[in-house]
């Protein structure tokens, strides 16, 4: 039965993919289910490791940023192949997380909070500062991504990427959960000392999972970069690394379904707000709050908690 | 060469001032209720912007600042009534979560209100540089250190002196101890509100004669209240303090012999650096974890 239920939830999703374009009037609305697809992908991987590891994580637009400013760099001023670059990228953020993430990682609740706030901030300084490389606060264009001739472009081929990158990332973190890893990343937001009495490696998964949820949103920030075409200093700034966490807290942390509803309502959000010309701060920020105060665990838990409530929630 | 050093080390002393002050006011909202208060830097802007307004319809420069401090203080007792009181028991995430949306709602409120441009007023008792070692001093760099150093020996005093201030600090030990021998502990959640958003908007009446203010100031000058908070030990009053001087200090020094481009990149480096080393931040109490 469950079994039966993890490929219907995969399922369900990929119909929907699929019909979804039958429903799409103009670009405009591609243009905005493919962010809600990318932040998805990225909340995905920071909810591993806000949700289910418990690791606060207040930079991670940082490693976004280094994704997106490789494939704006390497390509213009070193003339590698887009692709190169995308992995060059996530290859730095990856390896900038594997340095840090055990000095980190030493460091709890609000002190752990401020480390990785000041990560992000930095990178985003040095963004904003080096200039000569990109572009200083004026950001600076990117290549088209193209393989073998043929180049990814407008709006509508881009959304068949990202409806497969989304599912693969949707699948990977299911199946991240169910496995002994993802135990093991439970069981220490659970009890720490409980997990390492088990014989979990507390250290060595808190790692592993910060530089996993690095490496995505490296990968996902160049991927915005070539889908946008332009990059600009704000994509790695603290702002951006506390939309990611709203995300992931509105949604549901520790929630798969979560991480997706939050993605989709926080990136629809500021479109609909648009028409308040000028309170688009003041109402973003009492949703936030409201949203808060009376679902202080998110959407998706506090909702199957309400309706189902005999159910354990399915991660 | 010296004096070069000690124009540095003044204008460090005096963005340090007031980083103490942000820094005291993070300090004594987290031994009061936990709650990392990611708003304390609108408090900041609030003092300066509403100073602003209030001297630009007239009122007389007394009045203007009493206004700014005040009003400040009370919207610190809203927040906390409104939005902190009711989800208490939430996880550190939600909470952080909730004094971010506080920020946005004050700061967009500022900017449909006073608009987005740059605001200053004149200084307190003039302009005119005072002269010390080859290096000026500008007189209100004194009323910033003056009244920081005046604020914080009232706090050291209430704290250590009278029955309101032991109850503030039985709370922060222990919230349920200290109802059980009658304390109201919502009172002294309301008062720590008040106080640390009225510290907040002291130093921004302070400071902006000397750097300007806009409806954004706020979200830099709180971060780096709450580095400093952090490198003197999360909930150590006078770590605070003197985080707050070092980091203004270390940012005044890198500004002038390192890049002043990369100066507001450096409480960030400096607190990375502290918490490898030092966990707890500099003046952090060592603790046994609990299990």
């Amino acid at each position: 039965m469950r079994v039966l239920r993890r490929h219907s939830a995969l399922l369900f999703l990929a119909g929907l993919l699929l019909l979804l374009p039958l429903v799409l009037p103009n670009n405009f609305y591609y243009d905005i289910v493919i962010r809600m697809a990318i932040n998805a992908i990225i909340v995905l991987g920071l909810n591993l490791l806000i949700g289910f590891a418990g690791q606060i994580s207040l930079g991670h637009a940082g490693f976004i940023g280094i994704g997106a400013y490789a494939s704006a760099i390497f390509p213009t001023h070193f003339g590698w192949h887009p692709l190169v670059a995308m992995a060059a990228g996530a290859a730095i953020a990856s390896a900038i997380a594997a340095i840090l993430a055990r000095p980190i990682f030493r460091l709890k609740g609000h002190y752990l909070a401020m480390a990785t706030l000041g990560l992000g901030i930095i990178i985003a300084i040095v963004i904003k500062n080096e200039a000569a490389y990109t572009g200083g606060p004026d950001g600076m264009p990117v290549a088209a991504l193209g393989l073998m001739g043929f180049e990814i472009s407008g709006e509508k081929q881009w959304y068949w990427v990202l409806a497969a990158l989304l599912l693969f990332s949707f699948w990977a973190a299911r199946n991240l959960i169910d496995s002994p890893f993802g135990r093991a990343l439970r069981a220490l937001h659970g009890s720490e000392v409980a997990s390492q009495v088990m014989g979990v490696d507390v250290v060595r998964y808190k790692v592993a999972i910060f530089v996993l949820s690095a490496f995505f949103a490296s990968l996902m920030g160049s991927v915005t970069a070539h889908y946008i075409g332009f990059v600009t200093p704000n994509i790695a700034d603290f702002f951006h690394s506390i939309e990611l966490v709203t995300m992931v807290v509105i949604g549901g942390m520790a929630s798969i379904y979560g991480s997706l509803i939050g993605a989709i309502l926080l990136t629809a959000l500021p479109q609909a707000l648009s028409t308040f010309e000028g309170w688009e701060t003041v109402a973003f920020g009492s949703i936030l709050m409201l949203c808060m105060i009376f679902m202080p665990r998110g959407l998706v838990p506090t909702l199957t908690a309400r309706f189902r409530p005999n159910e354990r929630e399915d991660p | 060469m010296l004096s070069q050093f000690l124009q540095f080390l003044f204008s460090g002393i005096t963005v340090g001032a007031t980083y103490a002050l942000a820094a005291l006011g993070f300090t004594l909202i987290y031994n009061a209720s936990n709650v990392i208060n990611f708003a304390q830097g609108e408090f900041i802007m609030l003092g300066g912007m509403l100073a602003f307004f209030f001297m630009q319809s007239g009122l007389p420069l007394p009045l203007a600042i009493l206004l700014a401090i005040a009003i400040p203080a009370v919207v610190g007792m809203l927040l906390e009534k409104l939005a902190i009181e009711p989800a208490r028991d939430a996880e550190v995430v939600t909470l952080i979560i909730i004094t971010i949306g506080a920020s946005l709602v004050i700061r967009g409120l500022i900017q449909i209100w006073l608009g987005k441009g740059a605001h200053s007023y004149p200084a307190f008792s003039g302009s005119e540089p005072i002269h010390l070692g080859g290096a000026t001093l500008l007189p209100q760099s004194l009323w910033v250190l003056g009244v920081t150093a005046l604020v914080v020996i009232a706090l050291w005093y209430f704290f250590s002196r009278t029955l309101a201030g032991k109850a503030i600090l039985a709370t922060s030990c222990n919230r349920l101890a200290a109802e059980l021998v009658g304390i109201n502990t919502q009172w002294v959640l309301l008062v720590s509100f008040a106080r640390s958003a009225a510290l907040g908007a002291i130093g921004g009446v302070l400071l902006t004669p000397i750097t300007l203010t806009s409806y954004d100031v706020g979200i830099m000058l709180g971060l780096k209240g709450f580095v400093a908070a952090v490198v003197g030990g999360l909930g150590n009053g006078l770590g605070a303090v003197l985080g707050g001087l070092l980091v203004g200090i270390i940012e005044a020094m890198a500004a002038g012999y390192i890049s002043s481009a990369y100066k507001d990149a450096v409480p960030f480096i400096l607190i990375l650096f502290i918490l490898f080393f030092m966990p707890r931040g500099i003046f952090g109490a060592q603790v046994t974890e609990r299990v």
